[in-house]
Protein backbone atom coordinates (compact mmCIF):
# COMPACT_ATOMS: atom_id res chain seq x y z
CA UNK A 1 0.00 0.00 0.00
CA UNK A 2 1.13 3.54 -0.79
CA UNK A 3 4.09 2.57 -2.91
CA UNK A 4 2.72 4.78 -5.63
CA UNK A 5 4.94 7.63 -6.77
CA UNK A 6 2.96 10.76 -7.41
CA UNK A 7 4.44 12.71 -10.27
CA UNK A 8 2.56 15.94 -10.12
CA UNK A 9 5.22 17.86 -12.03
CA UNK A 10 4.86 15.71 -15.07
CA UNK A 11 1.10 16.14 -15.02
CA UNK A 12 1.30 19.85 -14.30
CA UNK A 13 3.53 20.31 -17.34
CA UNK A 14 0.52 19.55 -19.50
CA UNK A 15 -1.63 22.13 -17.74
CA UNK A 16 -1.56 24.59 -20.70
CA UNK A 17 -2.97 21.90 -23.01
CA UNK A 18 -5.66 21.09 -20.48
CA UNK A 19 -6.62 24.72 -20.08
CA UNK A 20 -6.98 24.95 -23.83
CA UNK A 21 -9.28 21.93 -23.58
CA UNK A 22 -11.21 23.74 -20.86
CA UNK A 23 -11.82 26.60 -23.30
CA UNK A 24 -13.27 24.17 -25.84
CA UNK A 25 -15.42 22.67 -23.09
CA UNK A 26 -16.77 26.11 -22.20
CA UNK A 27 -17.30 26.97 -25.84
CA UNK A 28 -19.38 23.83 -26.38
CA UNK A 29 -21.35 24.41 -23.20
CA UNK A 30 -22.14 28.03 -24.06
CA UNK A 31 -23.07 27.25 -27.67
CA UNK A 32 -25.22 24.32 -26.59
CA UNK A 33 -26.99 26.56 -24.08
CA UNK A 34 -27.68 29.27 -26.66
CA UNK A 35 -29.03 26.71 -29.14
CA UNK A 36 -30.83 24.84 -26.36
CA UNK A 37 -32.60 27.94 -25.05
CA UNK A 38 -33.70 28.99 -28.54
CA UNK A 39 -35.10 25.56 -29.27
CA UNK A 40 -36.65 25.30 -25.81
CA UNK A 41 -38.53 28.56 -26.33
CA UNK A 42 -39.79 27.24 -29.67
CA UNK A 43 -40.82 23.93 -28.08
CA UNK A 44 -42.63 25.79 -25.29
CA UNK A 45 -44.54 27.85 -27.85
CA UNK A 46 -45.33 24.64 -29.77
CA UNK A 47 -46.71 23.07 -26.64
CA UNK A 48 -48.91 26.09 -25.97
CA UNK A 49 -50.17 26.24 -29.53
CA UNK A 50 -53.39 24.55 -30.57
CA UNK A 51 -51.70 22.75 -33.45
CA UNK A 52 -51.66 19.01 -32.73
CA UNK A 53 -48.67 18.24 -34.93
CA UNK A 54 -46.48 20.86 -33.29
CA UNK A 55 -47.62 19.74 -29.85
CA UNK A 56 -46.74 16.13 -30.63
CA UNK A 57 -43.29 17.11 -31.94
CA UNK A 58 -42.54 19.18 -28.84
CA UNK A 59 -43.81 16.55 -26.40
CA UNK A 60 -41.85 13.78 -28.10
CA UNK A 61 -38.68 15.86 -28.04
CA UNK A 62 -39.05 16.72 -24.36
CA UNK A 63 -39.90 13.18 -23.27
CA UNK A 64 -37.04 11.58 -25.20
CA UNK A 65 -34.55 14.16 -23.96
CA UNK A 66 -35.64 13.68 -20.37
CA UNK A 67 -36.11 9.93 -20.31
CA UNK A 68 -32.97 8.60 -21.97
CA UNK A 69 -29.34 9.04 -20.88
CA UNK A 70 -27.45 12.02 -22.32
CA UNK A 71 -24.72 9.58 -23.29
CA UNK A 72 -27.25 7.65 -25.36
CA UNK A 73 -28.40 10.85 -27.07
CA UNK A 74 -24.86 11.83 -28.06
CA UNK A 75 -24.19 8.30 -29.24
CA UNK A 76 -27.39 8.38 -31.27
CA UNK A 77 -26.46 11.67 -32.92
CA UNK A 78 -23.05 10.39 -33.87
CA UNK A 79 -23.75 6.80 -34.88
CA UNK A 80 -27.53 6.66 -35.28
CA UNK A 81 -27.74 9.54 -37.74
CA UNK A 82 -25.08 7.82 -39.82
CA UNK A 83 -27.79 5.42 -40.96
CA UNK A 84 -29.52 8.36 -42.62
CA UNK A 85 -26.30 9.41 -44.30
CA UNK A 86 -25.69 12.28 -41.89
CA UNK A 87 -22.12 12.10 -40.66
CA UNK A 88 -21.15 14.68 -38.06
CA UNK A 89 -17.73 15.38 -36.63
CA UNK A 90 -17.21 14.49 -32.96
CA UNK A 91 -17.39 18.19 -32.09
CA UNK A 92 -20.70 18.65 -33.88
CA UNK A 93 -22.15 15.41 -32.49
CA UNK A 94 -21.32 16.48 -28.97
CA UNK A 95 -22.72 19.96 -29.51
CA UNK A 96 -25.93 18.69 -31.12
CA UNK A 97 -26.38 15.99 -28.48
CA UNK A 98 -25.98 18.39 -25.55
CA UNK A 99 -28.15 21.03 -27.24
CA UNK A 100 -30.86 18.39 -27.76
CA UNK A 101 -30.69 17.45 -24.08
CA UNK A 102 -30.64 21.09 -22.93
CA UNK A 103 -33.65 21.98 -25.06
CA UNK A 104 -35.71 19.15 -23.54
CA UNK A 105 -34.94 19.98 -19.94
CA UNK A 106 -35.20 23.75 -20.42
CA UNK A 107 -38.53 23.48 -22.17
CA UNK A 108 -39.89 21.62 -19.16
CA UNK A 109 -38.51 24.36 -16.89
CA UNK A 110 -40.09 27.04 -19.04
CA UNK A 111 -43.42 25.27 -18.90
CA UNK A 112 -43.24 25.24 -15.12
CA UNK A 113 -42.34 28.93 -15.12
CA UNK A 114 -45.28 29.78 -17.38
CA UNK A 115 -47.66 28.27 -14.85
CA UNK A 116 -46.53 30.90 -12.36
CA UNK A 117 -47.41 33.78 -14.71
CA UNK A 118 -51.07 34.75 -14.38
CA UNK A 119 -53.20 34.41 -17.49
CA UNK A 120 -54.67 37.84 -16.84
CA UNK A 121 -51.38 39.46 -17.88
CA UNK A 122 -51.66 38.09 -21.39
CA UNK A 123 -55.27 39.23 -21.56
CA UNK A 124 -54.34 42.69 -20.31
CA UNK A 125 -51.56 42.90 -22.88
CA UNK A 126 -53.93 41.82 -25.63
CA UNK A 127 -56.55 44.37 -24.63
CA UNK A 128 -53.88 47.06 -24.76
CA UNK A 129 -53.67 46.26 -28.44
CA UNK A 130 -50.66 43.94 -28.50
CA UNK A 131 -50.71 41.01 -30.87
CA UNK A 132 -50.43 37.50 -29.43
CA UNK A 133 -46.79 37.38 -30.45
CA UNK A 134 -46.04 40.75 -28.90
CA UNK A 135 -47.77 39.78 -25.68
CA UNK A 136 -45.66 36.63 -25.47
CA UNK A 137 -42.32 38.18 -26.33
CA UNK A 138 -42.59 41.38 -24.33
CA UNK A 139 -44.79 40.43 -21.38
CA UNK A 140 -44.63 36.70 -20.76
CA UNK A 141 -41.16 35.74 -21.95
CA UNK A 142 -39.09 38.11 -19.80
CA UNK A 143 -40.86 36.83 -16.71
CA UNK A 144 -40.44 33.25 -17.87
CA UNK A 145 -36.68 33.74 -18.12
CA UNK A 146 -36.62 35.42 -14.76
CA UNK A 147 -38.49 32.63 -12.97
CA UNK A 148 -36.43 29.91 -14.61
CA UNK A 149 -33.11 31.66 -14.12
CA UNK A 150 -31.92 29.27 -11.43
CA UNK A 151 -32.86 26.11 -13.36
CA UNK A 152 -31.10 27.62 -16.37
CA UNK A 153 -27.94 28.09 -14.32
CA UNK A 154 -28.17 24.47 -13.22
CA UNK A 155 -28.59 23.39 -16.82
CA UNK A 156 -25.49 25.39 -17.76
CA UNK A 157 -23.52 23.50 -15.10
CA UNK A 158 -24.98 20.27 -16.47
CA UNK A 159 -23.89 21.26 -19.97
CA UNK A 160 -20.32 21.72 -18.72
CA UNK A 161 -20.38 18.31 -17.04
CA UNK A 162 -21.96 16.70 -20.11
CA UNK A 163 -19.09 17.76 -22.37
CA UNK A 164 -17.07 14.97 -20.74
CA UNK A 165 -19.39 12.52 -22.52
CA UNK A 166 -17.64 13.44 -25.77
CA UNK A 167 -15.34 10.56 -24.89
CA UNK A 168 -17.87 8.20 -26.42
CA UNK A 169 -17.66 9.83 -29.87
CA UNK A 170 -13.85 10.11 -29.82
CA UNK A 171 -13.89 13.82 -29.10
CA UNK A 172 -10.33 14.78 -28.16
CA UNK A 173 -10.14 18.54 -27.99
CA UNK A 174 -12.31 19.21 -24.94
CA UNK A 175 -11.01 19.02 -21.38
CA UNK A 176 -11.92 15.37 -20.88
CA UNK A 177 -10.64 14.36 -24.31
CA UNK A 178 -7.32 16.16 -23.85
CA UNK A 179 -6.89 14.61 -20.42
CA UNK A 180 -7.56 11.08 -21.59
CA UNK A 181 -5.22 11.58 -24.57
CA UNK A 182 -2.47 12.71 -22.20
CA UNK A 183 -3.28 9.75 -20.00
CA UNK A 184 -2.89 7.35 -22.89
CA UNK A 185 0.63 8.69 -23.39
CA UNK A 186 1.89 8.99 -19.83
CA UNK A 187 -0.38 6.75 -17.69
CA UNK A 188 -0.38 9.31 -14.86
CA UNK A 189 -4.11 8.64 -14.61
CA UNK A 190 -4.70 9.83 -11.08
CA UNK A 191 -2.68 13.04 -11.33
CA UNK A 192 -4.06 14.06 -14.72
CA UNK A 193 -7.68 13.41 -13.89
CA UNK A 194 -7.32 15.06 -10.49
CA UNK A 195 -6.16 18.22 -12.24
CA UNK A 196 -9.04 17.94 -14.72
CA UNK A 197 -11.43 17.52 -11.79
CA UNK A 198 -10.10 20.70 -10.16
CA UNK A 199 -10.51 22.63 -13.43
CA UNK A 200 -14.07 21.35 -13.82
CA UNK A 201 -14.82 22.30 -10.23
CA UNK A 202 -13.48 25.83 -10.74
CA UNK A 203 -15.45 26.28 -13.96
CA UNK A 204 -18.73 25.19 -12.38
CA UNK A 205 -18.10 27.38 -9.33
CA UNK A 206 -17.32 30.36 -11.57
CA UNK A 207 -20.59 29.79 -13.41
CA UNK A 208 -22.76 29.54 -10.31
CA UNK A 209 -21.05 32.55 -8.75
CA UNK A 210 -21.36 34.77 -11.81
CA UNK A 211 -24.96 33.66 -12.26
CA UNK A 212 -25.66 34.70 -8.68
CA UNK A 213 -24.04 38.10 -9.25
CA UNK A 214 -25.91 38.52 -12.51
CA UNK A 215 -29.19 37.61 -10.84
CA UNK A 216 -28.57 40.13 -8.08
CA UNK A 217 -28.02 42.82 -10.72
CA UNK A 218 -30.83 41.85 -13.06
CA UNK A 219 -33.52 41.15 -10.52
CA UNK A 220 -32.94 43.96 -8.07
CA UNK A 221 -36.45 45.28 -7.83
CA UNK B 1 -32.78 -0.78 -42.87
CA UNK B 2 -34.52 -3.15 -40.48
CA UNK B 3 -33.53 -6.61 -41.72
CA UNK B 4 -31.13 -7.68 -39.07
CA UNK B 5 -28.56 -10.25 -38.12
CA UNK B 6 -29.65 -9.97 -34.51
CA UNK B 7 -29.98 -13.40 -32.93
CA UNK B 8 -31.65 -14.58 -29.75
CA UNK B 9 -28.22 -14.83 -28.17
CA UNK B 10 -27.56 -11.17 -28.88
CA UNK B 11 -30.87 -10.29 -27.30
CA UNK B 12 -29.86 -12.23 -24.20
CA UNK B 13 -26.63 -10.27 -24.18
CA UNK B 14 -28.59 -7.03 -24.28
CA UNK B 15 -30.91 -8.26 -21.54
CA UNK B 16 -27.87 -9.03 -19.39
CA UNK B 17 -26.64 -5.49 -19.96
CA UNK B 18 -30.05 -4.15 -19.01
CA UNK B 19 -29.96 -6.29 -15.86
CA UNK B 20 -26.56 -4.84 -15.00
CA UNK B 21 -27.92 -1.30 -15.45
CA UNK B 22 -30.78 -2.10 -13.08
CA UNK B 23 -28.55 -3.78 -10.49
CA UNK B 24 -26.04 -0.92 -10.41
CA UNK B 25 -28.91 1.56 -10.18
CA UNK B 26 -30.67 -0.35 -7.39
CA UNK B 27 -27.54 -0.71 -5.26
CA UNK B 28 -26.53 2.91 -5.74
CA UNK B 29 -29.98 4.27 -5.04
CA UNK B 30 -30.40 2.19 -1.87
CA UNK B 31 -27.01 3.04 -0.36
CA UNK B 32 -27.09 6.58 -1.72
CA UNK B 33 -30.47 7.22 -0.15
CA UNK B 34 -29.42 5.86 3.24
CA UNK B 35 -26.25 7.97 3.18
CA UNK B 36 -28.16 10.93 1.79
CA UNK B 37 -30.69 10.84 4.63
CA UNK B 38 -27.89 10.68 7.19
CA UNK B 39 -25.96 13.54 5.55
CA UNK B 40 -29.12 15.60 5.05
CA UNK B 41 -30.20 15.27 8.67
CA UNK B 42 -26.69 16.09 9.89
CA UNK B 43 -26.50 19.14 7.64
CA UNK B 44 -29.83 20.40 8.91
CA UNK B 45 -29.13 19.57 12.52
CA UNK B 46 -25.68 21.11 13.02
CA UNK B 47 -26.36 24.33 11.13
CA UNK B 48 -24.60 25.79 8.10
CA UNK B 49 -21.32 26.63 9.87
CA UNK B 50 -20.48 23.24 11.26
CA UNK B 51 -21.83 21.47 8.22
CA UNK B 52 -19.58 23.50 5.90
CA UNK B 53 -16.97 20.73 5.41
CA UNK B 54 -19.69 18.18 4.62
CA UNK B 55 -21.43 20.63 2.30
CA UNK B 56 -18.14 21.25 0.51
CA UNK B 57 -17.42 17.55 0.00
CA UNK B 58 -20.95 16.80 -1.20
CA UNK B 59 -20.77 19.79 -3.53
CA UNK B 60 -17.67 18.34 -5.17
CA UNK B 61 -19.66 15.31 -6.26
CA UNK B 62 -22.13 17.61 -7.99
CA UNK B 63 -19.54 19.83 -9.67
CA UNK B 64 -17.31 17.25 -11.34
CA UNK B 65 -18.38 15.06 -14.26
CA UNK B 66 -19.37 11.58 -13.11
CA UNK B 67 -17.06 10.14 -15.74
CA UNK B 68 -14.06 11.81 -14.10
CA UNK B 69 -15.22 10.72 -10.65
CA UNK B 70 -15.30 7.14 -11.85
CA UNK B 71 -11.87 7.32 -13.51
CA UNK B 72 -10.36 9.02 -10.47
CA UNK B 73 -11.86 6.59 -7.96
CA UNK B 74 -10.76 3.66 -10.06
CA UNK B 75 -7.21 5.02 -10.42
CA UNK B 76 -7.04 5.86 -6.74
CA UNK B 77 -8.16 2.47 -5.49
CA UNK B 78 -6.31 0.26 -7.96
CA UNK B 79 -3.17 2.29 -8.66
CA UNK B 80 -2.54 4.45 -5.60
CA UNK B 81 -3.83 2.11 -2.91
CA UNK B 82 -3.00 -0.94 -4.96
CA UNK B 83 -6.15 -2.81 -3.98
CA UNK B 84 -7.56 -5.31 -6.46
CA UNK B 85 -11.21 -4.52 -6.76
CA UNK B 86 -13.80 -5.07 -9.46
CA UNK B 87 -15.03 -2.23 -11.64
CA UNK B 88 -18.50 -3.11 -10.46
CA UNK B 89 -17.61 -2.26 -6.86
CA UNK B 90 -15.99 1.02 -7.88
CA UNK B 91 -19.04 1.90 -9.98
CA UNK B 92 -21.47 1.16 -7.15
CA UNK B 93 -19.34 3.07 -4.63
CA UNK B 94 -18.99 6.19 -6.74
CA UNK B 95 -22.62 6.17 -7.87
CA UNK B 96 -23.78 5.73 -4.25
CA UNK B 97 -21.82 8.78 -3.10
CA UNK B 98 -23.01 10.69 -6.15
CA UNK B 99 -26.61 9.79 -5.29
CA UNK B 100 -26.02 10.66 -1.64
CA UNK B 101 -24.76 14.13 -2.58
CA UNK B 102 -28.01 14.92 -4.40
CA UNK B 103 -30.19 13.07 -1.92
CA UNK B 104 -28.78 15.05 1.04
CA UNK B 105 -29.94 18.22 -0.67
CA UNK B 106 -33.43 16.80 -1.22
CA UNK B 107 -33.67 15.57 2.38
CA UNK B 108 -32.55 18.91 3.77
CA UNK B 109 -35.11 20.69 1.58
CA UNK B 110 -37.80 18.31 2.81
CA UNK B 111 -36.96 18.89 6.47
CA UNK B 112 -36.84 22.64 5.96
CA UNK B 113 -40.29 22.54 4.43
CA UNK B 114 -41.77 21.33 7.73
CA UNK B 115 -42.90 24.44 9.64
CA UNK B 116 -40.78 25.17 12.72
CA UNK B 117 -43.86 25.89 14.81
CA UNK B 118 -45.17 22.39 14.19
CA UNK B 119 -41.96 20.86 15.47
CA UNK B 120 -41.84 23.11 18.51
CA UNK B 121 -45.41 22.11 19.27
CA UNK B 122 -44.40 18.45 19.04
CA UNK B 123 -41.47 18.96 21.35
CA UNK B 124 -43.55 20.90 23.86
CA UNK B 125 -46.05 18.05 23.92
CA UNK B 126 -43.20 16.01 25.36
CA UNK B 127 -42.03 14.21 22.24
CA UNK B 128 -38.33 13.40 22.08
CA UNK B 129 -36.20 14.51 19.13
CA UNK B 130 -36.52 11.04 17.66
CA UNK B 131 -40.28 10.94 18.05
CA UNK B 132 -40.57 14.37 16.49
CA UNK B 133 -38.40 13.23 13.58
CA UNK B 134 -40.36 10.00 13.08
CA UNK B 135 -43.91 11.14 13.63
CA UNK B 136 -43.92 14.76 12.51
CA UNK B 137 -41.03 15.43 10.16
CA UNK B 138 -40.87 12.14 8.29
CA UNK B 139 -44.45 12.08 6.96
CA UNK B 140 -44.48 15.77 6.06
CA UNK B 141 -40.98 15.90 4.58
CA UNK B 142 -41.68 12.79 2.50
CA UNK B 143 -44.49 14.61 0.74
CA UNK B 144 -42.12 17.33 -0.36
CA UNK B 145 -39.11 15.14 -1.04
CA UNK B 146 -40.55 12.03 -2.70
CA UNK B 147 -41.22 13.49 -6.17
CA UNK B 148 -37.67 14.90 -6.32
CA UNK B 149 -36.31 11.63 -5.02
CA UNK B 150 -38.04 9.75 -7.83
CA UNK B 151 -36.44 12.17 -10.27
CA UNK B 152 -33.08 11.51 -8.65
CA UNK B 153 -33.46 7.73 -8.85
CA UNK B 154 -34.26 8.00 -12.56
CA UNK B 155 -31.34 10.34 -13.02
CA UNK B 156 -29.05 7.78 -11.44
CA UNK B 157 -30.38 5.10 -13.77
CA UNK B 158 -29.56 7.28 -16.77
CA UNK B 159 -26.17 8.27 -15.36
CA UNK B 160 -25.33 4.61 -14.74
CA UNK B 161 -24.70 4.47 -18.49
CA UNK B 162 -21.30 6.02 -17.67
CA UNK B 163 -19.99 3.09 -15.65
CA UNK B 164 -18.72 1.52 -18.87
CA UNK B 165 -15.54 3.50 -18.16
CA UNK B 166 -14.64 1.12 -15.32
CA UNK B 167 -15.29 -1.98 -17.41
CA UNK B 168 -18.83 -2.66 -16.30
CA UNK B 169 -20.84 -3.92 -19.26
CA UNK B 170 -24.22 -2.29 -18.78
CA UNK B 171 -26.95 -1.74 -21.34
CA UNK B 172 -25.34 1.00 -23.43
CA UNK B 173 -21.96 -0.70 -23.44
CA UNK B 174 -23.42 -4.03 -24.51
CA UNK B 175 -25.28 -2.19 -27.27
CA UNK B 176 -21.99 -0.64 -28.31
CA UNK B 177 -20.33 -4.06 -28.41
CA UNK B 178 -23.12 -5.44 -30.59
CA UNK B 179 -22.92 -2.40 -32.88
CA UNK B 180 -19.25 -3.06 -33.44
CA UNK B 181 -20.08 -6.61 -34.50
CA UNK B 182 -23.37 -6.22 -36.38
CA UNK B 183 -22.87 -2.75 -37.85
CA UNK B 184 -26.50 -1.83 -37.34
CA UNK B 185 -26.22 1.20 -35.11
CA UNK B 186 -29.68 2.68 -35.57
CA UNK B 187 -31.66 -0.47 -34.90
CA UNK B 188 -29.64 -1.50 -31.84
CA UNK B 189 -29.62 2.01 -30.42
CA UNK B 190 -33.39 2.18 -30.78
CA UNK B 191 -33.75 -1.02 -28.72
CA UNK B 192 -31.41 0.40 -26.10
CA UNK B 193 -33.14 3.78 -25.99
CA UNK B 194 -36.54 2.14 -25.83
CA UNK B 195 -35.52 0.19 -22.75
CA UNK B 196 -34.41 3.31 -20.90
CA UNK B 197 -37.52 5.13 -22.04
CA UNK B 198 -39.94 2.38 -21.02
CA UNK B 199 -38.57 2.35 -17.50
CA UNK B 200 -38.03 6.05 -17.09
CA UNK B 201 -41.18 7.45 -18.67
CA UNK B 202 -43.89 5.73 -16.56
CA UNK B 203 -41.99 6.31 -13.34
CA UNK B 204 -41.41 9.97 -14.22
CA UNK B 205 -45.12 10.30 -14.98
CA UNK B 206 -45.94 8.73 -11.62
CA UNK B 207 -43.60 11.19 -9.92
CA UNK B 208 -45.31 14.09 -11.68
CA UNK B 209 -48.69 12.73 -10.62
CA UNK B 210 -47.59 12.49 -6.98
CA UNK B 211 -46.20 16.00 -7.11
CA UNK B 212 -49.45 17.37 -8.46
CA UNK B 213 -51.61 15.41 -6.06
CA UNK B 214 -49.63 16.24 -2.99
CA UNK B 215 -49.07 19.90 -3.69
CA UNK B 216 -52.61 21.27 -3.91
CA UNK B 217 -53.97 20.73 -0.44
Amino acid sequence: MFNYNFRWNQALNSLPQMLEGALVTMEIAILSMVIGISIAVALTVFRLSGNRMLKAVATTWVEIARNTPALFQIYMVHFGLGSFGIHLSPYMSLLVGIAFNNAGYLSENFRGALKAIPDTQTRAARSLGMSAGQAFTSVVMPQMFRISFLPMTNQMVWAILMTSLGAVVAMNTDLYGVTSDLNARSFRTFELFAIAAVIFYLITKAITLSARLLAARLFRY
Amino acid sequence: MFDTALTANDLMFLAKGAGMTLIVTAISVVFGTILGIIFGVIRYQVGPWWAAPLTFVLDIFRSIPLLIQLVLANAFVTMVLGIRISGFAVACGVLSLYTAAYCAEIVRGGIEAVPQTLRRAARSLGMTWGQDMRNIVLPLATRVALPSWIGLALGVMKDSALVYIVQVVELLKSTQILITRLQEPLFLLLICGLFYFLISFPVARFGGYLEKRWSND
